[in-house]
């Protein structure tokens, strides 16, 4: 069966392609997607390629960061910590010039495969998420985007510089699939305290109980466990993430507290 | 549809989703370009697309087109290899070669971004290549000799079947 390959040269033909979003599967860098295709777990109807829709940009007005959807996650590794260290510390040149910030963040995988490896940096940043679809163009705030599970074509993401940010993983002796396990860290310009982490379940989470201790880097790290629920999987056992989430939680807040 | 690969055209008969990885294979057979895993972890396929390294299984063939694609045979000739090609031979950088063309490539890229010959660095650029033959420190070393290669002249060093003469000060 032949597929529908859509390749749109703007962002509005690419909105217009999508539509309503009903049997349009999205490729922009094609890391995830092609995965799929290549093993045939996925047999789409209609394809749309974003790598022509101009959505590759990263622009700061003041003290907000607008970052487009097809931004490919090379383009990232100087912004500010907690998401330039991030974005640093997945895959290895190639991945990170081919996948991408849009396909990063619907990369909702399963608790065995939590790919979406941005998405407690922008969590902790407090990120807001302009996307395409049923109802028009709307702007979420990304904990809502993620948590919908709408079928979405995502534009672009925003978000206010932090007064401080910090970024801790396991430590990645060669590139892996996913991080197993990272916390991110940001305070903002007035002062809150942010923590989320990824690996610690199927999409980035907010450890809010970390962020009501922030005060006690320890106590925060034992709360954090509370937040969560820890993966299992080839490459780092629940127990294990258990063991580390604590002090990467500390780690993060004593960096905080650095920069202060 | 029309893609360049290492300055030639080809037309792609195959459909638009197709991995470039199968058309460099199987419509072009250039086979330096291996199909590890096809999921995008061992590196093995690795080519340049513009002169930066993308792994060619995730890379549908219909985004190459307007791209100059360029594999391991663009680089040098088995008469006249590239730097690159030259320190891993000089380095013994290779044992059953399968994951060798990704991480020259890769090599190849990582020096022409500017890329030192710090080890980490090195390490860093080549931590999406999987070498089972686990060589790891010699590849390391042939790419960071080939980082200092304007130092000495690799192209001019003898290469034959039984004798390897190296010329780099004693660095070896």
């Amino acid at each position: 069966m032949d597929i529908d390959v859509r390749i749109p040269d703007s962002s509005q033909a690419a909105v217009a392609d999508f539509g309503d979003g009903s049997d349009v599967s999205v490729m922009a860098g094609g890391t995830i997607m092609m995965n799929l295709l290549n093993s045939y777990r996925l047999q789409p109807s209609k394809v749309l390629l974003l790598h022509r829709a101009g959505l590759s940009y990263v622009n700061q007005d003041g003290s907000t960061v607008t970052i487009g959807a097809t931004t490919p996650l090379a383009d990232l590794a100087g912004l500010p910590a907690p998401l330039g260290p991030c974005a640093a510390n997945i895959g290895d040149p190639a991945i990170r010039g081919q996948g991408t910030v849009g396909g990063n963040l619907c990369a909702v995988g399963s608790d065995e495969f939590p790919v979406g490896d941005l998405q407690g940096a922008l969590l902790a940043l407090g990120a807001t998420v302009r996307s395409a679809g049923e109802g028009g163009e709307r702007t979420d705030r990304l904990a809502d985007f993620l948590s919908s599970g709408d079928n979405r074509l995502v534009l672009e993401v925003s978000f206010e510089v932090p007064s401080a940010g910090s970024f801790q993983a396991l430590r990645r002796p060669h590139t892996k699939h996913f991080t197993p396990l990272a916390v991110s860290g940001a305070r903002d310009s007035s002062g809150g305290i942010r923590l989320a982490a990824t690996g610690a379940g199927s999409t980035g989470v907010r450890l809010r109980s970390a962020e009501a201790e922030a005060d006690n880097p320890s106590e925060a790290g034992r709360a954090a466990l509370g937040d969560v629920t820890l993966a299992d999987d080839a490459l780092a056992s629940a127990w294990y993430r258990g063991r580390t989430l604590p002090t990467l939680v500390e780690r993060v807040l004593e960096e905080l507290k650095e920069q202060a | 549809m029309r893609i360049e690969v290492n300055g030639a055209g080809h037309e792609v008969t195959s459909p638009p989703l197709t991995s470039l990885l199968n058309v460099l294979r199987e419509e072009m057979d250039i086979t330096s370009v291996k199909a590890g895993c096809e999921s995008g972890g061992c590196g093995a396929c690795t080519v340049l697309v513009d002169g930066r390294p993308r792994r060619s299984c995730l890379t549908p063939v219909v985004t190459a087109v307007g791209s100059d694609v360029t594999t391991v045979e663009g680089l040098g000739t088995p008469d006249s290899p590239s730097a690159m090609q030259q320190s891993f031979i000089h380095h013994y950088a290779m044992q059953c070669g399968f994951c060798t063309p990704g991480l020259v490539v890769a090599a190849t890229a990582y020096v022409d971004g500017g890329g030192t010959d710090d080890l980490d660095s090195i390490a860093e650029a080549i931590s999406g290549h999987v070498c089972r033959c686990t060589g790891y420190n010699k590849i390391l070393e042939a790419v960071a000799a080939a980082v200092k290669s304007s130092e000495f002249d690799l192209s001019s060093t003898a290469v034959d079947k039984n004798t390897v003469v190296i010329k780099t000060g004693g660095a070896v």
